[in-house]
């Protein structure tokens, strides 16, 4: 392991509790080289993580870590943002946790456009829980709730970021860590509402039910199946069925939420006026 | 501006709860709309901005709990509002702040349920799940006022006492304390005190953010300043890591109650009247302390021995106080909106020593004096 990503790990705190082939490993290690190319302070930077297996990466980074309830992550977030701006504020979910028990959450921390950036670590399935489907698990694939496959359609996440008024939205790959890792460096430096979706590998409570052994044959059905949305923009619908596009997906120029919000005071404080309560006398 | 709060000034319940959690210092608020409570979310967002802090409307009651929750952990005072319904979604997050301990207030300003019930009418019916409404043995602090003066006070100390023992306060009015309007004066300069909130006393290598103080509450480090530690809602040990070991369990569940049973008395807040002589004790809390109060007099007016017992703090329960009650009278009588939920508690504490009898009602209206004071001649 490169030894200066060290210095972002609580390493007392390992052995982590990922399965052998997991793929959070790798958009971790992304991360973190996101965060040193960018040199982010870390008692300036806040992670904060919900309910499942990538949520407890929180737990191993040494930052201002946050390790909240299913769902809620983003709210939490919202509060520590709105009342420290100053800070870099990143949001580690699950494909659950973020869509099902988080949806209302996520689409309107997007649609505020609060500079918050959330990586979304999309392995299909709820993980910790041994395997059920989730908002973001494909047609026809089959999970401990889903034995003879689901028939529900999955979100694409990342369309209905866009639709809820995200400024920056990336995807990227276990196998393509390059851009993940790039991705995840323009989303944080985006002031605004990003989201990277990282397609991550669940051998154990996805891959072996869905016809794929191990993790390595998940990372290389990640090769095969991604394009470049360069690469995708003169590709058909019907070549494009089942792909999953990568790259930079969306950006946008639009105020930032935080910012907006300073403004707000800046102009009521040059009204003057209405700052006073009653004074009492500190202890 | 002083002059006119020297002299008193109208002011409703819900606006009391908003200015004095301004003046015990809170920053944010976050909070979703709801029928009886929402002047207090209306208030926060006019004058927050105005004092350079921050109002977020959220998308819904569990947002708003994680929101203020947040924010303290950043080191912002925190306050959201609601009322039964709403009261019922922040449970979880409830849970959360009183086992990661992260100061915060919740004004639930109860209306009739269950369910839905009937938005604009009064009830207590929430007494029990102020105490219990999240799952698992947690601490909680909970304060009720009866009048418009109380419930500034009692804001500003439920802000104080989270700071001070890093826990969750339910600040429960009812639906007739919220919007009751009367002419308050309100303490003046140097009449009440401020919490400050007591971070580590060490440089951060040396930090263990988890490891209680002298008076069982850990200092507490707030974002961004420099002390980097974790906070989850896993059980953890001293130094914040999740643990599954039963040792460091039972010794963080232990101390999370013990941090409050060990300072009963700077918790526990009450107001007692005419209890020297008395054979019977009326025990009222919020809107019905006031019925109560008007049925006690009435009664010492006819030369009935009784008197009048309020708990300002519902929860911890001031187990020693009803006990003493108990050895002194013959009968407690409990008047409450609800099927008696305190009473229950009242019964639990006092055994035999004392008759208890519950005046009830769940009919949306609040209890009348006649009413109270009827059951004391039931009893004289």
């Amino acid at each position: 392991m490169n030894r200066e990503l060290e210095s972002y790990l609580r390493v007392d705190r390992f052995p982590h509790m990922w399965c052998p082939g997991c793929g959070n490993g790798i958009v971790l290690g992304c991360l973190l080289r996101a965060v040193n190319e960018l040199q982010l302070d870390q008692d300036k930077t806040v992670v904060v993580g919900g309910i499942g297996c990538s949520s407890r990466a929180v737990g191993y980074l040494d930052f201002n870590t946050l390790h909240t309830t299913h769902g809620r992550a983003l709210a939490f977030a919202t509060g520590i943002k709105l009342a420290r701006p100053e800070l870099n504020v990143i949001v580690i979910t699950g494909d659950g946790d973020a869509t099902a028990i988080g949806g209302n959450h996520f689409i309107h921390a997007a649609r505020r456009n609060i500079d918050l950036t959330v990586l979304l670590f999309n392995n299909n399935i709820y993980g910790m829980t041994g395997g059920q489907y989730s908002p973001l698990t494909p047609i026809k694939r089959k999970a401990t709730t889903a034995p003879y496959g689901t028939i529900e359609p999955n979100f694409d996440v990342s369309d209905l970021a866009r639709s809820a008024g995200a400024s920056y939205i990336g995807r990227g790959t276990t196998y393509h860590t390059s851009l993940l890792k790039g991705l995840i460096k323009d989303g944080i430096e985006n002031k605004g509402f990003s989201l990277i979706e990282a397609v991550t590998a669940c051998p154990t409570a996805y891959g072996r039910r869905n016809k794929m052994k191990d993790g390595a044959e998940m990372i290389l059905w990640q090769k095969e199946n991604a394009v470049n949305i360069k690469k995708a923009a003169n590709m058909a619908p019907e070549e494009l069925e089942g792909k999953i596009i990568i790259g930079e997906l969306h950006r946008r120029e639009a105020p930032e939420y935080t910012a907006l919000y300073d403004d707000l005071i800046a102009e009521l404080g040059q009204e003057g006026g209405g700052g006073s309560v009653t004074p009492l006398k500190g202890k | 501006m002083s002059n006119v709060l020297e002299m008193g000034r109208l002011m409703q319940g819900n606006e009391a709860v908003a200015e004095g959690a301004l003046a015990a210092g809170v920053r944010f608020f976050a909070g979703y709309p709801i029928t009886p409570s929402t002047e207090i979310a209306e208030i926060m967002s006019q004058r927050l901005p105005k004092m350079g802090g921050k109002f977020i409307q959220m998308e819904d009651e569990i947002a708003s709990i994680a929101a203020i929750i947040g924010a303290s952990l950043a080191g912002v005072k925190s306050l959201t509002a609601t009322s039964g319904p709403g009261f019922s979604l922040m449970q979880e997050n409830l849970g959360f702040a009183a086992m990661a301990e992260v100061p915060c207030v919740i004004v639930n300003v109860q209306r009739s349920g269950p369910s839905t019930g009937m938005p604009t009418a009064p009830a207590q019916g929430d007494v029990m799940q102020s105490r219990w409404g999240t799952h698992g043995d947690h601490p909680v602090i909970v304060l009720s006022p009866s009048s418009v003066r109380e419930a500034y006070e009692l804001s500003a100390r439920a802000v104080n006492l989270s700071e001070k023992y890093r826990v969750p306060v339910i600040l429960l009015l009812d639906e007739v304390v919220g919007h009751l309007r009367e002419k308050v004066v309100l303490p003046a300069q140097g009449e009440m005190s401020i919490e400050a909130r007591q971070g580590p006393r060490v440089a951060p290598d040396s930090y263990v953010p988890y490891r209680p103080g002298e008076n069982g509450v850990p200092p507490m480090a707030n974002f961004g300043e420099g002390y980097r530690y974790h906070v989850t809602g896993l059980a953890h040990n001293e130094a914040g890591a999740p643990s599954n070991d039963p040792v460091v369990a039972e010794r963080l569940l232990r101390r999370l109650h013990d941090k409050i049973t060990a300072n009963l008395e700077d918790i526990i807040l009450d107001d007692a009247r005419f209890l020297e002589d008395a054979e019977i004790v009326v025990m009222a809390y919020g809107s019905t302390a006031r019925s109560a109060r008007h049925a006690v007099k009435s009664a010492r007016q006819r030369g009935i021995k009784v008197g009048l017992y309020r708990p300002l703090t519902l929860w911890p329960f001031p187990e020693q106080k009803v006990l003493e009650l108990a050895e002194g009278v013959k009968t407690i009588i409990i008047p409450e909106m609800n099927m008696g939920q305190y009473r229950l508690e009242v019964e639990r504490v006092v055994g035999r020593r004392c008759d208890v009898k519950g005046v009830n009602r769940v009919h949306g209206e609040l209890i009348k004096p006649e009413e109270i004071y009827n059951a004391i001649l039931e009893v004289v």
